[in-house]
């Protein structure tokens, strides 16, 4: 049984088909990542799987349950977390405070507020910004709040991680480190399902890879498949 | 900087608090009539400021409903006062201000901005509109006489409230729900998607902050002996509420109140003694406000220590 399941997953906005039945799966333990040109639904599709749209037919399963149309605070507390394309950030609170708020809230568990406190650290250390504990959010680097948005996910408890767009925006030394953060992720037994565009990432930290164009799923393999499909190079290249 | 002196800064604070409320707890035993029903007028104002900054300063949302709930407040004095004790009658305009909320905010709280903001203006000429249409078609009048009670009793009442809904403040803030309730106003929907049930708090919240500003009508009733519907649901409370707490700064717990006491104060100075400028002084400190104190007057107050403790700091 796959960890995540999507089968007709389908989602218009006025007469676009923003996602057209797009059937898809993500097993537990895999690295798979989502590419497409731009407007390809993308985003969209991971909006529908974290319950911030609700798709208009189709079904989205998770660890076997169904969870089409749960409310976005549900479907994290059943387990999947996920980062925004711009970054969102609580801009006003410390960096410690925002990761407390996924310890506290993500999971149905309770802590008490000194083992939360504990506990958004160690995701802090995790992901290299203790030494930025106290500072307000929006005085981090756009790289740093990166980090803090997948240290606010992680402590949430998730089993799959969604990432939209972690690398977008970042210099290559910054890309270099944030690949190295997937794998690390990863190596914590998290799951991961990522949107992105910087291909030297995709292609070196995913097993599979699925890409959409205008809403439809065109093609899906391992990272070699893609790279050499005719399909998907007329897509990025035109013919 | 020893030890002992950061001691004494920190225990200042909550020092102050203490006396302050101390001596408001024991008005009655010294001070004059006049006194109480000044001191009365201010802590409605009071509470009508820290209520709406209870739940619009976290969360962004600009209410304009106190004035809805205020009424409904002094109606529940004006139809049941004469039947019940008057602190049951407070405990139920309290309890139906909270629900009327409830029912107002599950149904609204899902506009953001200016929307928010106007539904709430609406909602107090709607209920204002649709209770005198009862009035006058049911009762065949406009207005009620309301039981009349004495002032040290209203002022008690009011004083009680006051420290319930500090209590409440300063708990709420303290918690994970005041966390919570920062975060939506930071970002919805990051919110949403770490876990924070944004629907149920934000209705919850407004609910809560709706009982103290009730319970406030339901003992002010008591000293005006008439109300009708443009009386009890004025917009002006509405204004009031959101303009003292943010001339006081709604960034700190004491800013709304602070606020509160100013404005109350200089209304009833203003009043009294320039009863022809009152209403153009208190718009000019308005525009003031606006224009240089966007942070109020406690991050007038904040900036100006800092600006003193960095001087301070300097070698000698």
């Amino acid at each position: 049984m796959p960890l995540l399941e999507g089968k007709g997953v389908t989602r218009y906005f006025g007469g676009l088909a923003a996602v057209q039945n797009v059937d898809f799966h993500v097993d537990q333990g895999e690295i798979v990542g989502l590419i497409g040109p731009n407007g390809a639904g993308k985003t969209t599709l991971f909006n529908l799987i974290s319950g911030a749209l609700v798709p208009q037919s189709g079904e989205i399963k998770f660890k076997g349950a169904n969870i089409t149309g749960l409310k976005p605070h549900v479907i994290c507390r059943r387990g999947i977390a996920r980062t925004f394309q711009l970054v969102r950030v609580f801009p006003n609170m410390s960096v410690l405070e925002n990761v407390l708020m996924g310890v506290l809230f993500g999971k149905p568990d309770s802590h008490t507020m000194d083992q939360a406190r504990e506990e958004a650290e160690r995701w802090l250390d995790f992901v290299g910004l203790s030494a930025v504990k106290g500072l307000p959010a929006r005085s981090l680097t756009l790289a740093n709040q990166k980090r803090l948005e997948v240290a606010r996910a992680l402590a949430t408890g998730p089993e799959l991680l969604l990432l939209d767009e972690l690398m977008a925006g970042l210099n290559p030394t910054e890309v270099a480190q944030a690949m190295e953060l997937v794998s690390r992720i990863w190596e914590q037994g998290i799951t991961i399902f990522m949107v992105e565009h910087v291909m030297k990432a995709i292609m070196g930290v995913c097993n599979r890879i699925m890409v959409l164009h205008h809403g439809e799923k065109i093609a899906e393999g391992t990272p070699q498949e893609i790279a050499t499909s005719r399909t998907v190079i007329e897509i990025y290249l035109g013919e | 900087m020893k030890p002992g002196n950061l001691n004494l800064q920190r225990m200042w604070g909550p020092g102050l608090a203490f006396v302050i409320l101390a001596l408001l707890a024991t008005l009655p035993l010294y001070a004059s009539a006049y006194s109480i029903i000044l001191v009365t007028d201010i802590l409605m104002f009071v509470i009508l400021a820290l209520s709406w900054a209870l739940f619009s300063a976290p969360t962004g949302y600009i209410s304009l409903a106190p004035a809805a709930f205020f009424g409904v407040g002094i109606y529940t004095s004006a139809i049941l006062g004469r039947q019940l004790p008057l602190p049951l009658v407070v405990f139920l305009g309290g309890l139906i201000s909270f629900c009327l909320a409830l029912l107002v905010g599950a149904l609204t709280l899902r506009l953001r901005g200016i929307y928010f903001a106007m539904f709430t203006f609406g909602l107090v000429e709607l209920i204002k509109h649709f209770w005198l249409w009862y009035e006058i078609k049911f009762t065949g009048t406009r207005g009620r006489f309301v039981v009349v009670v004495d002032q040290q009793t209203i002022y008690l009442i009011m004083f009680t409230i006051f420290v319930l809904l500090l209590l409440t403040t300063y708990l709420i803030r303290r918690s994970r729900l005041g966390l919570a309730l920062r975060s939506i106003g930071e970002c919805e929907e990051a919110a949403a998607h770490i876990g924070v049930n944004v629907n149920v708090l934000k209705t919850l919240t407004f609910a809560l902050s709706a009982i103290f500003i009730g319970a406030a009508g339901s003992v002010i009733a008591t000293r005006w002996t008439y109300v009708d519907p443009y009386i009890a649901f004025n917009p002006l409370y509405s204004f009031m509420a959101v303009l003292m707490a943010i001339f006081g700064g709604i960034g700190h717990p004491y800013g709304p109140i602070l606020g509160a006491v100013i404005f109350a104060y200089l209304e009833e100075i203003l009043l009294t003694r320039f009863p022809y400028y009152y209403m153009l002084i208190f718009g000019v400190v308005l525009i003031i406000t606006v224009l240089y104190l966007p942070e109020g007057l406690i991050g007038l107050m904040t900036k100006t220590r800092k600006r003193l403790a960095g001087g301070q700091d300097a070698p000698a």
